[in-house]
């Protein structure tokens, strides 16, 4: 009976993620067909979309498996590139498939980048491994940085010196060029393809963080020694979570990347991995649903304050400390949880009566 | 409780000191003075310009790239404050939104300004930026011109899209071209930002330019953003004997690499492009190091003309410093769409601005701005003029730092 009381918390958990995303894509995508949404809020329906996916597949790191990692804006530029260069190679296909295609081939990549720099970095523990990601996630900025891809009928080059050296034919195009990025990017992202995606993506973490996978990471997480003892394999555990949540990384950065026409390296540094683990700690380490939603409000919150003018960063900081401060104060959060139980104390009470 | 306390006046100061960085530029607030009465006018066929025009400006006022974006939205707000107190029926209300150098942000800037009613943009301030947000103005047909944004991506393809400022090749071959017909150098090493799209731009046009002279590259060497120690650079230049350094950057690092070139005693020519100008204004930095530095800019603020004179003049009043290269860019931007919208008015018999919605204005600034017979004149040069893809078609200057300050050369 407990078990199944359990459960059903559980998935009714689960399902309350799926409402938040559908009402957020019914609400907006009204307003949009309607006319009634300012062109600003328009404007960032598919960002807010991409960083909600960050959220929660750093969350599936951070969050269930445990490891503090500071490079996941690494992965999202290894899927924001990858499907520059898949919907610039496709340019006869429709633009549905195209996005389909890019987002599927950014996510394999980003999994295949997640696994390769998870078997170092996941030797290491705690603050080393945070240390290590980091380096990682600059790494693959750097990389990018020095990588030229070009275009022309005999197929996609690479090179990594100078466009030169890409020894194309004269109809050839520069796709990526180094630091200045890709540019010409074709705009297929949609609002409707972002929220399916964003759907997909909360539906296989949260059955992956129920099933006998997830518990298994959650215990390795809780006590290591004693899940080894029960004969579960830490690395593989750690580097099933650490390469879904990178080819998730991957997924959400090509949605990104297919809806603005320029890209840069520069843009996936270290600051926008904080900026994600920022939406995951603010939401709740662990709790999908809070970094769904703090990942909504915190990427519209900068520029509703824009009528701040110059201080408008200033109380952004503000209003994250001030929310920090709030929600780790034990006393509040004692006086909230108190007032809750006796609020379903009086409910069952009159339930009963 | 008292360590909480702490922490968060700690916080707090901070915060506050990172405040403190973004630019002590007052905030922008739109220019609305007199002229109310002039609203709602028709046209009055005597060939007047009349109306308040919603320009919008994008630029990072914040953040590593806040001098240039502060810079432009000082500039332009000295034209506008010059328009509208001209008293001409015409008048400019000037609203500025920052971007911090990201392309994400300005695409979310130019939306905020379309919800204010932006009828044209003089902006974006700097190039990544400038390319995602010249593509959502394509599509919905809102007039660009960029003061400084200068690769050629930012106009290909889009013929809403001008250009203020050289485009990338022009200068990096008119470095060349300029080191080469001056006999300069004959051994040329370079340093350049291989993490920033405008060096990396330049530094491709430059080198390509110079195999075509056959000017001899004997160096190439790069950094990026966060490099402070420049001894690996300047000593490969200086072991490979190069006679001439070109640095196309921006001028925080070009003073680096001058005092490093100086501590090992390494003095060859060195010659930026636009990005080095401001190295004179520099806080700490020992102006004789930059002796002799030569430059390609359009703008050089000692110039003579009444034209720069007065922007010069009224810039150090207002602000109390020295207007850069993209100041200069914005006060002509204002200038160059308020010509343009004169030139049309003169042909048409008159135009009220007032009720234009944007897409009108995109077509009205498209067609005087590919006429051949329109030009503007600017303190960035007299006589620009466009061609079809937007480019803009003026003299560079080059200059040569004396004596702690710029001198045509």
């Amino acid at each position: 009976m407990k078990i199944f009381e359990k459960a059903s918390t559980a998935s009714k958990k689960a399902f309350l993620n799926y409402g938040i995303v559908i009402l957020f894509f019914v609400i907006f995508q009204t307003l949009v067909s309607t006319g009634n949404i300012s062109s600003a809020l328009k404007g960032q329906l598919i960002p807010i979309a991409c960083y909600m996916i960050m959220a929660i597949s750093l969350n599936l790191v951070v969050g269930i498996s445990g490891e503090l990692s500071l490079g996941h804006a690494g992965f999202m530029s290894v899927g924001a590139f990858t499907a520059v260069i898949v919907s610039s190679s496709m340019t006869n296909s429709s633009d549905v498939s195209s996005l389909i295609v890019s987002i599927i081939v950014a996510a394999v990549i980003a999994a295949v980048a997640g696994f390769l720099i998870g078997i170092p970095v996941l030797r290491l523990n705690g603050d080393y491994l945070a240390i290590v990601t980091l380096a990682f996630g600059e790494i693959i900025k750097n990389i990018l940085n020095c990588l030229y891809v070009g275009i022309d009928e005999k197929g996609v080059h690479f090179a990594f010196n100078n466009p030169a050296a890409l020894a194309m034919s004269a109809t050839g195009k520069v796709i990526i060029n180094g630091p200045m990025g890709a540019v010409g990017i074709r705009k297929i992202s949609t609002f409707i393809a972002a929220t399916i995606l964003l759907l997909i993506i909360l539906i296989v973490i949260q059955n992956l963080v129920n099933s006998r996978t997830g518990r298994a990471i959650m215990a390795i997480r809780d006590n290591r020694i004693a899940a080894e003892s029960m004969g579960l394999s830490p690395m593989k555990y750690k580097m099933l979570a650490f390469t879904v949540s990178a080819a998730m990384a991957g997924a959400a950065g090509a949605v990104y990347a297919l809806n603005y026409s320029t890209l840069v390296p520069k843009k996936f540094d270290f600051n926008t991995s904080i900026l994600v683990l920022v939406f995951v700690v603010l939401g709740g380490i662990g709790n999908m649903t809070g970094s769904i939603i703090a990942a909504g409000v915190l990427v519209v919150l900068p520029e509703l304050l824009r009528k701040f003018s110059d201080y408008r960063m200033l109380v952004y900081a503000i209003v994250l400390i001030l929310v920090m401060l709030v929600t780790n104060n034990e006393k509040l959060k004692g006086k909230i949880d108190t007032f809750f139980k006796k609020l379903r104390m009086k409910l069952s009470k009159g339930g009963r009566k | 409780m008292k360590k909480k306390l702490l922490s968060l006046i700690l916080a707090g100061a901070m915060v506050m000191a990172m405040a403190g960085c973004t630019g002590n530029t007052e905030p922008t607030t739109p220019a609305t003075s007199g002229a109310e009465g002039t609203e709602g006018t028709a046209a009055t066929g005597d060939g007047a310009l009349t109306g308040t025009l919603k320009l919008g400006v994008i630029g990072p006022l914040t953040g590593g790239a806040a001098i240039y974006g502060n810079a432009v939205v000082n500039g332009t707000q000295i034209a506008v404050d010059e328009i509208n107190a001209a008293g001409t029926g015409f008048t400019i209300e000037l609203q500025a939104q920052d971007d911090e150098h990201d392309a994400e942000k300005s695409v979310n800037a130019y939306h905020q300004l379309q919800d204010w009613g932006v009828q044209a943009i003089a902006g974006t301030v700097t190039t990544s930026p400038c390319i995602a947000v010249s593509a959502e103005a394509n599509t919905d047909r809102v007039f660009m011109l960029t003061p400084s944004a200068s690769a050629t991506s930012v106009t290909e393809g889009k013929d809403n899209v001008f250009q203020l400022c050289f485009a990338d090749p022009n200068q990096g071959s008119a470095s060349a071209q300029y080191i080469y017909d001056n006999k300069l150098a004959t051994k040329v090493a370079i340093i350049y930002n291989n993490a920033d799209a405008y060096s990396t731009g330049i530094y491709q046009t430059f080198k390509a330019k110079a195999e075509e002279l056959g000017l001899e590259i004997v160096s190439e060497t790069t950094f990026t953003d966060d490099t402070t120690d420049f001894s690996v650079q300047v000593g490969d230049a200086q072991s490979s004997g190069a006679d001439l350094v070109f640095l196309p950057i921006y001028y925080t690092p070009a003073s680096l690499i001058l005092k490093q070139a100086d501590s090992i005693g390494y003095a060859p020519e060195f010659f930026g492009v636009d990005g080095m100008d401001g190295i004179l204004t520099i806080e700490g930095f020992d102006t004789s190091l930059a002796e002799g530095v030569m430059l390609l800019t359009p703008f050089s603020a000692d110039a003579t003309d009444d034209l720069t004179k007065n922007f010069v003049e009224k810039f150090t009043e207002k602000y109390g410093e020295v207007p850069s290269q993209f100041a200069a860019d914005g006060y002509d931007c204002a200038y160059a769409i308020k010509a343009a919208l004169e030139f049309y008015a003169a042909k048409n018999g008159g135009l009220d601005v007032t009720d234009l919605s944007a897409e009108e204005l995109c077509e009205i600034l498209i067609s005087v701005f590919t006429d051949p017979e329109f030009s503007a004149d600017g303190v960035t040069g007299l006589g620009m003029v466009w061609d079809v893809n937007g480019q803009v078609n003026k003299e560079p200057k080059a200059v040569v730092i004396k004596d702690g300050v710029y001198v045509g050369m």
